[in-house]
């Protein structure tokens, strides 16, 4: 389970990279979100990955390996709001900028060629 | 119970700005008195707070001048912890008054052209203030957002199509870091089991070698994502844009903001890679040094090639960073205490210099020609009077002198503060710590940061030269006292740290060795008790 998150973030990440450095704003948007999917995922994993076991412990005398950790989890959802809001933020100022400028290009002009 | 009161007082330059900030949204713009009243209440307020940490912690109310505010009184590992120590106050001494003069300066013209600006500069206030104030790390991501997403909104402020773009490469730029900023976070929790700067502090020297590894690369992540908003060459490509394209106001608020990166890093590093970290000591501090230095040289030759006044003052902000990560990374208390004045005195000069700007640009083109493109892209129907409020006598004496005085402090010339703060850097550098090596790169640095005052003196003296003397003067421009007072407060603290220059130092002194000596704090942190239940007392 461990190899197909690794590889599916390193994808994710990778993919997100390449479409930031793209001169399109919508490429752009979507590359943060794929990036923002991947660090979610990564912080989550983080957390040691488990299956099908719940996060909280009530008493004292159990053994912690059994239960998920909490935290990252806690942790990923704030991530998750903070990355969702920022990124409309972003998508605002990004039509702004096409009906300002008439170009989707992220310089606000076309680059001569 | 005396005790258990004062230690709220840590939480209110979070709550304040806050509370302030969401008032002000609800209140209509018609009511401009009203709105500017209510900020002018919160930012004197937030100056007013700090002054009282000030007294706390120097008076020893805490132990060793470390106050931990436990919210949820959870003690410390877990729950939110909120830790002032004399460096945290001198940090929101600085946003305040910075604050008050951004304020102050926008009260005449800036606050009128866009919607909820005097809202969002309290977010911003308040994003800063929780900034220096956390003291676990998943809550500095959530203030860094907190004064990122406000500071997105205040570059766009006074809406043109230059400033749209430029924010929305500033805004990838920082959606980029906090990505990166959340890696790091994540590698550091895998590694130490904590969040609590304080903790893992004291975890670090324990860890086994492979946690290390893990530990020291999600630190870096980490130290990319602070130096990115510090300015780092080569990290700092973002920075000239941005602050030139972004209003007065706005560019002398953002220069602190680029400060919070330097105050992150310089409270990490020291806390978790100090003296007592066993193998991890002093991680990173050859990158710094550095970088540091690379900065510098990147800031003077950027200076020397603009001839807008803004970037050369985003130019004098990216060699200010510089000197300030460089100086740091020799990790002594002598070098951060000079450190410290000169952030002090460069952030305050800086910030002078963006609202300056405006006010000599008018020199060359009258006011209204400036604003008329952001009033049309407003809809703004109203143009403000130019006759309207007190003008001051004498404009050109005031812009003169005030260009001066910006100009020296920036640059370090005697007498003014910077001279003394880079003086001071100069003083620890060659004090005679450490081994060869690094007093050899101590001389390298001290070669550097006089070539960029060189630099700086010939740059602004060209921009001196052909505004004030060269340029075809018709009719000296119409300054507002209220437009005036701002930049003169910012300088006339600037001369009261030349005069008070002794006592400002010692404390920094204690700042820096406090700094330096993380076994107090960790210690405070961790064994702050939590306020016993109510039900529980007899």
């Amino acid at each position: 389970m461990e190899a197909v998150l690794a590889i599916s973030i390193g994808i994710l990440f990778g993919s997100g990279v390449w479409l930031v450095l793209r001169p399109r704003t919508f490429q752009v948007i979507t590359g943060l979100l794929m990036l923002s999917y991947a660090v979610n995922m990564f912080i989550f994993v983080m957390g040691r990955a488990k299956i099908n076991q719940a996060p909280i412990t009530l008493t004292e005398d159990i053994d912690p390996a059994l239960y998920a950790d909490p935290l990252p989890q806690a942790l990923v959802l704030t991530a998750i709001v903070i990355g969702f809001a920022s990124t409309a933020l972003y998508l605002v100022v990004l039509l702004a900028s096409r009906g300002l400028t008439g170009t989707d290009h992220v310089d606000g002009k076309e680059s001569t060629e | 119970m005396m005790a258990s009161l004062s230690s709220h007082l840590i939480v209110l330059p979070i709550l304040l700005p806050m509370v302030c900030g969401a008032l002000l949204i609800f209140l209509s713009d018609r009511n401009f008195p009203l709105k500017l009243g209510v900020s002018f209440f919160s930012a004197g307020g937030l100056f007013a707070i700090a002054l009282s940490l000030l007294y706390l912690t120097e008076n020893n109310h805490w132990p060793g001048g470390v106050g931990v505010y436990l919210a949820a009184n959870w003690m410390a590992p877990f729950g939110i912890t909120l830790v002032v120590d004399r460096l945290a106050v001198v940090m929101l001494l600085l946003t305040a008054l910075l604050g008050l003069g951004a304020l102050w300066y926008s009260s005449v013209r800036w606050g009128r052209v866009g919607v909820h600006y005097f809202a969002l500069c309290q977010f911003l206030l308040m994003g800063l203030n929780g900034a220096f104030l956390t003291g676990d790390l998943f809550n500095l991501f959530v203030f860094f957002e907190v004064t990122l997403a406000a500071s997105y909104g205040l570059v766009l402020h006074g809406y043109n199509p230059n400033r749209i773009r430029a924010g929305m490469q500033y805004i990838v730029v920082n959606l980029l870091c906090s990505s990166l900023f959340l890696v790091g976070v994540a590698l550091i929790y895998a590694a130490s089991g904590t969040l609590n700067m304080a903790d893992i502090a004291a975890r670090t020297p324990d860890l086994s070698p492979a946690d290390r590894q893990l530990m020291q690369t999600g630190t870096a992540i980490l130290a990319v994502a602070f130096l990115a908003k510090s300015a780092i060459w080569p990290l700092s490509f973002w920075l000239p844009t941005t602050y030139s394209a972004a209003s007065p106001p706005v560019a002398a608020m953002l220069v602190l903001v680029t400060k919070v990166g330097i105050y992150a890093v310089l409270r990490l590093w020291t806390l978790t890679f100090s003296e007592g970290a066993g193998e991890s000591a002093h991680f990173g501090a050859q990158l710094l040094l550095w970088g540091g230095a690379v900065t510098v040289a990147f800031g003077l030759v950027g200076m020397f090639a603009s001839q807008e006044p803004g970037r050369m003052a985003s130019y004098s902000a990216i060699v200010s960073s510089g000197t300030l990560l460089a100086t740091i990374s020799f990790g002594h208390a002598a070098a951060t205490s000079a450190a410290l004045f000169y952030l002090l005195s460069s952030t305050l000069a800086v910030a002078a210099f963006m609202l300056l700007i405006e006010l000599i640009e008018r020199i060359r083109n009258p006011a209204a020609a400036m604003l008329a493109l952001t009033m049309e892209a407003f809809a703004i129907e109203d143009e403000p009077q130019e006759s309207a409020g007190v003008a001051i006598p004498a404009p050109m004496v005031f812009l003169g002198l005030g260009f001066v005085g910006c100009a020296m402090i920036i640059v370090g010339l005697p007498p003014l503060s910077g001279f003394i703060a880079k003086f001071n850097i100069f003083h620890a550098l060659l004090a005679g710590h450490g081994d060869e090596a690094l007093r050899a790169s101590g001389w390298l640095l001290i070669g550097l940061i006089l070539l960029s005052g060189l630099a700086g003196i010939i740059a602004l003296m060209r921009f001196g030269v052909r505004t004030f003397w060269a340029a075809p003067i018709a009719k000296a421009p119409r300054l507002q006292a209220m437009e005036a007072a701002p930049i003169f407060m910012l300088l006339l603290v600037c001369v009261l740290f030349t005069v008070q220059a002794g006592p400002l130092k010692r404390y920094l002194d204690r700042t820096a060795a406090s700094l330096h000596d993380p076994q107090h704090y960790i210690e405070q942190v961790l064994t702050r008790p939590a306020v016993p239940n109510p039900g529980d007392l007899p």
